[in-house]
């Protein structure tokens, strides 16, 4: 059952792109059971919290977004979350029209 | 094809040592992305949801076999195997990373490609019609024009930091258009006046996306020699008076609809009028050297070949089924310009693995004279092909799964890459022609030449506002809802489409979409399409069809 809408720190890696979930203690995680969690009370802290240290930041477009619990799952609330965290919702790649 | 000559391989060389340093102070922190995101875009390089994309300028969608062998490189030595070839004639790369960048740029200037201009507020790529050169319909071969404003436009001083982007399309079918011409911010037709001179119809500020305008005519002919300096005039106009403080407001259209055509005209012949034209003035010499460069291919004499395809056909109602749909009449006889479906029911549209393109490639080497097209509507073409290895052409594109026999019907979707890639999206796309796609194969050559498109946003890459049936994403409240636009057409009779009325939800979209065919079918006279019939009977019947029972 899910639980209360929490907030994480999400962005792309700044090296190839890949989404990732602030973890805390200056960690980024590619996966966003990965990330951090906080009240929407400490989330401005979280947020700045990420991007200290030194430059470059490990992520671009640092922003942000709104997840829940659901058992051991994060899940972002939004599609468009949902879709940067567990990719594209249609085939690709060698699968095309074979 | 035009092929570069020694400065434009040493440009291109030093472009990319210079974006590859540009790549290595940004990994150290010298540049912060504010700093770098500029560079990157000049470079076609975006930031999307899942990674970098990278945007490959495909000049007025012609390739030589080579050249696509070097895009299935890319895509399987730098991304999953497979590229989006898109609504401009280019190809993007959905799984980039920033620090390999530098290293397929060098792999791309190898074969006569590159990002450049793809992105940022300059001179996109200039498009034209896929059949260019190959169909009897034109009055010559616009590829030169399109070359000879890709030399001029590319990295314009001037102009490389215009209000917004900047399309141009150039077509010389007289019946036909195939370009979507009047959808771009500048518009050429090829025409002949009345003393029987060639030139150009020049037409202003079209464009889709949040506001929709069809082009205007801003000149009715333009002497060839003069187009450069026309068009350095009307750029000048759009760069002295397009509005820089709203990123909405600031294309030519709004500056053309605002300003009123008349005005538009007034003030770009008075720049036209006191610019000095001398420098910028095309002598035959220079345009004759283009020309010489998009030389038909040394044809064989195929005559004998309609009988061999007759009999073929008759044979394999497949077969002739694909040929029926998927080849079109060329201007040498014998010979079949053939367009390859990236469409196949239920895939995404448009998409192309690395296999896939060089068996492409080869083919095209074997029986296209080593040349491809890239169709607006994410489709590729051969333009050479002799009648008498059709078959063969398809029974070899068929076991590649490129062989789907749908251009121009209901299959035959155009979708951008939506929410499942694109960072500027409200919605998905491509599983919405998957599922439509899929739904209306079966009766598709009932319903007949149908064009249906979506876009995942108000952008409008996927051209929804001039589908016959279009069909763009929106969030409601979190949810993905459809607003569906019907009587839209890119071709020679260009509309812009009408809103039907309240969005739908996703889960309603293939039904919605059945029932406006339905009514379409149920009123349609002998020999309309859809959008004819629509001008002819108006919303009411669509509308009822779709709302009045819920």
């Amino acid at each position: 059952m899910a639980e209360s809408v929490q907030k994480l720190v999400t962005g792309n890696r700044l090296r190839d792109g890949v989404p990732v979930y602030f973890a805390g203690g200056g960690k980024w995680s590619p996966v966003v059971n990965g990330a951090l969690l906080v009240d929407p009370a400490a989330a401005e802290d979280l947020l700045v919290e990420a991007q200290k240290g030194e430059k470059p930041l490990p992520a671009v477009g640092v922003e942000l977004i709104e997840a829940v619990r659901e058992g051991s799952r994060v899940v972002p609330v939004t599609l468009r979350e949902k879709i940067r965290a567990f990719g594209p919702t249609v085939s690709f790649g060698v699968v095309l029209h074979g | 094809m035009y092929r570069y000559d020694e400065f434009d391989r040493r440009f291109l060389d030093e472009r990319v040592a210079q974006f590859r340093g540009q790549v290595a102070r940004r990994l150290a922190g010298q540049l912060s992305e504010d700093e770098f995101r500029p560079l990157r875009l000049m470079n076609g390089l975006y930031l999307q949801l899942h990674a970098y994309m990278l945007r490959v300028s495909i000049p007025y969608g012609t390739l030589s076999s080579n050249q696509l062998r070097g895009l299935a490189h890319v895509a399987r030595r730098y991304d999953k195997d497979y590229g989006h070839f898109t609504t401009r004639q280019n190809i993007q790369y959905n799984w980039i990373k920033l620090e390999e960048t530098p290293d397929i740029l060098a792999d791309l200037a190898k074969v006569e490609m590159h990002g450049i201009q793809t992105s940022g507020n300059s001179f996109r790529n200039i498009t034209t019609d896929p059949f260019a050169g190959v169909t009897a319909e034109e009055i010559e071969d616009p590829r030169p024009w399109c070359e000879i404003i890709r030399q001029w436009s590319i990295l314009h001083p001037e102009f490389s930091f215009l209000p917004r982007k900047f399309k141009i399309a150039v077509s010389a079918a007289t019946e036909h258009d195939r370009a979507a011409v009047k959808m771009h911010d500048l518009g050429l037709y090829i025409r002949r006046n009345a003393e029987g001179e060639v030139g150009f119809q020049v037409l202003i500020g079209g464009g889709l996306g949040r506001t929709p305008y069809l082009g205007l005519v801003l000149r009715e002919f333009l002497p060839k020699p003069d187009l450069l300096a026309y068009l350095e005039a009307a750029l000048r106009v759009y760069n002295q008076y397009g509005r820089r403080d709203n990123i909405f407001k600031a294309r030519v259209k709004i500056l053309v609809h605002s300003l009123g055509i008349e005005k538009m005209r007034e003030e770009v012949e008075a720049e036209f009028a006191a610019m000095a034209k001398d420098k910028l003035e095309l002598p035959e010499a220079v345009v004759a050297a283009i020309r010489a460069q998009f030389s038909p291919p040394p044809y064989a004499d195929a005559a004998a070949d309609d009988a061999i395809l007759q009999r073929l056909t008759a044979a394999e109602p497949a077969f002739a089924r694909w040929v029926k749909y998927n080849t079109h009449a060329h201007r040498r006889p014998g010979h079949a310009i053939v367009c390859i479906s990236l469409k196949p029911p239920g895939k995404p549209p448009g998409d192309c693995n690395a296999a896939q393109m060089e068996l492409i490639a080869d083919l095209a080497e074997e029986l296209s004279h080593a040349e491809i097209r890239v169709t607006h509507e994410q489709n590729l073409v051969l333009p050479h092909v002799r009648k008498a290895v059709l078959y063969d052409l398809w029974r070899r594109l068929a076991a590649a799964g490129l062989a789907s026999a749908n251009i121009g019907l209901a299959s035959d979707i155009i979708a951008c890459p939506g929410l499942d890639y694109c960072g500027l999206a409200t919605a998905r796309s491509i599983p919405i022609a998957q599922v439509l796609g899929e739904r209306l194969a079966a009766r598709e050559e009932t319903i007949g030449k149908l064009a249906i498109k979506i876009s995942g946003c108000i952008n409008a890459c996927g051209h929804h506002h001039v589908g016959h049936i279009g069909i763009l994403g929106l969030d409601k409240n979190g949810e993905e809802f459809y607003q569906l636009t019907i009587g839209g057409s890119d071709d020679e009779h260009a509309a812009i489409g009408s809103i039907t009325g309240p969005a739908v939800a996703a889960k309603d979209v293939p039904e919605a979409v059945d029932k406006l065919i339905d009514t379409y079918i149920g009123l349609r006279q002998k020999g309309e399409r859809f959008p004819e019939t629509y001008r002819r009977v108006g919303m009411s019947p669509f509308k009822e069809a779709l709302y009045a029972a819920r």
